[in-house]
């Protein structure tokens, strides 16, 4: 396998693998074309079960040419079996969580900086730098430390205070914008203009989004090289979303999948729902909208690449669902309490988005369906704040005794 | 009505390596149209049958104009006309 050249997504025009993220000619976004001549499925399986217990695994899908050195290697993380949340929703499928909170830096950012980073060195650059809403903030601090980079990170100043500090803990230039997600957008957008940085969702675009397809090889992998009939997956830019989907598409084309791509069902929160009500009006392009929800980190109220959500989610029979805060506060505990696994605001709308699909009977008996959970509880604590009560006694028997004396009598 | 128009990097090849283009117009589409009246490259590059290609985003003086009449947004005197590509992903 050789990388090839950046490709224009619309308009095919070609471009010389270097930092570059725009078509000249039209402006559409470009992505990493490969060359797979002489591919060889069999040798390949055997060279990613060799491979080592992370992405890097699945290097010959990605954009190197060899396997680049990394000390902070993401993924391989649980796909777990969830019977017991399948019972509380009522279904008779097999559900399956992603939990891709267990990744160095609690999310499943790592995959796609972990890719930037390699290839910003690979590139020469000194400096690495993000747009972010918390989570890629968390990582590429994360990886810059790790590889010796000095890092930029830019962030709305009214993010959670778990996010902040689990940024800057790492020691990076932690940059507070006043504004939502799309302002820190733009301007990164005009800064990646006149630094001479790797801004790893910007002008690294092309590589860092391809970070995303070792979540769908991973699913094949621990599924038994079989692909799910249907899968969950949170949409905040649309990239997660489309990139899982090329994954699984380009191990069938190669043959080391057989079957056909799963169905897509897209989560997103009802206080930032660009692309679901693109997609329930029929429109093939998303109408921005200001963000309003406690699911901050899917809070991108224009989404670059809600077009190719919306197509890959009609292409597949699949939806895209919103839902409320109060739906995603009880996702969270739905999951928490049926799996043991603590998830932040967009697992919430995630599993949100699953209980929906359920209660209108459209995840039939028998089906495999595989649930991406991309980051941890800890980092939205505020989410779970009063939704239980603590039992506060003295330390002695009785006072025991009485806080708890009717459960004892029962 | 004198307003200034930021070109990005990836278009500056069509302005001859012009970072901002001066126009006139009262709102952004005749703005726009001044700009392709000295650089006839760039309307097929950003726009397709009248419209702005999808991933094309434009500001007046830092506001989205999908937030407000698209093309026919008002501009006044000194307004920055930015055009940017669409790129997100937090």
């Amino acid at each position: 396998m050789s990388i090839e050249s950046l490709k224009c997504k619309e308009c095919g025009t070609a471009y010389e693998l270097g930092a570059y993220y725009v078509c000249e000619n039209c402006f559409g976004p470009l992505e990493v074309a490969y060359d797979f001549s002489g591919f060889d499925p069999v040798e390949a399986k055997r060279r990613i079960q060799a491979g080592s217990q992370g992405i890097w695994r699945y290097a010959d899908f990605l954009p190197f040419e060899g396997r680049p050195n990394d000390p902070l290697e993401p993924g391989l993380t649980p796909l777990v079996r969830a019977d017991r949340l399948a019972e509380r929703l009522g279904l008779e499928a097999e559900i399956w969580i992603k939990n891709d909170a267990a990744n160095p830096t609690h999310s499943f950012k790592d995959r796609v900086v972990a890719v930037a980073v390699a290839k910003a060195q690979e590139l020469g650059f000194k400096t690495v730098a993000c747009a972010s809403t918390g989570n890629l903030a968390n990582a590429v601090a994360a990886h810059a430390a790790a590889a010796g980079l000095d890092s930029y990170v830019f962030v709305p100043a009214n993010l959670e205070e778990q996010k902040l500090l689990a940024t800057g803990v790492y020691g990076t230039n932690l940059v507070g914008v006043r504004g939502n997600y799309d302002d820190v957008n733009r301007l990164c957008i005009q800064l990646a203009e006149s630094r001479p940085w790797a801004f790893v969702n910007v002008n690294l675009r092309p590589y860092y989004a391809e970070g995303s397809k070792t979540l769908a090889y991973e699913t094949v992998e621990q599924l038994g090289w079989e692909l799910p009939d249907r899968v969950v997956c949170p949409i905040a830019s649309g990239s997660l979303f489309t990139k899982v989907g090329r994954g699984f598409q380009e191990w069938l084309d190669l043959g080391l999948v057989t079957g056909s791509q799963p169905v897509f069902n897209g989560a997103q929160a009802e206080g930032c729902s660009p692309v679901a009500t693109a997609f329930a009006e029929g429109w093939d392009v998303c109408k921005p909208q200001k963000p309003d929800t406690i699911a901050k980190s899917l809070a991108i109220g224009d989404p670059a690449d809600g077009p190719y959500a919306i197509e890959h989610a009609r292409k597949t029979g699949g939806g895209v669902d919103s839902v409320t805060d109060a739906e995603i506060r009880e996702g969270i505990k739905l999951l928490a309490e049926t799996t043991g696994i603590f998830t932040e605001t967009a697992g919430g709308v995630t599993v949100g988005v699953l209980r929906k699909l359920a209660e209108r009977g459209e995840i039939a008996g028998g089906e495999r369906v595989v649930v991406y959970i991309t980051g941890e509880g800890l980092k939205t604590l505020d989410a779970t704040r009063d939704t239980f009560q603590m039992h506060e006694i003295d330390p002695d028997l009785e006072s025991f005794e009485v806080e708890f004396r009717q459960e004892v009598a029962a | 009505m004198s307003i200034t128009v930021k070109i990005p990097t990836q278009l500056r090849a069509a302005t001859g390596g012009e970072s901002t283009v001066e126009v006139t117009g009262a709102t952004v589409g005749e703005a726009l149209d001044a700009v392709f009246d000295a650089h006839a490259d760039l309307r097929q590059r950003i726009t397709q049958d009248g419209d702005l290609r999808r991933f094309v985003n434009v500001y007046v003086s830092g506001e989205d104009i999908r937030f407000q009449q698209g093309l026919d947004t008002a501009i006044n005197e000194g307004d920055e006309v930015t055009i940017l590509p669409a790129v997100a992903g937090g």
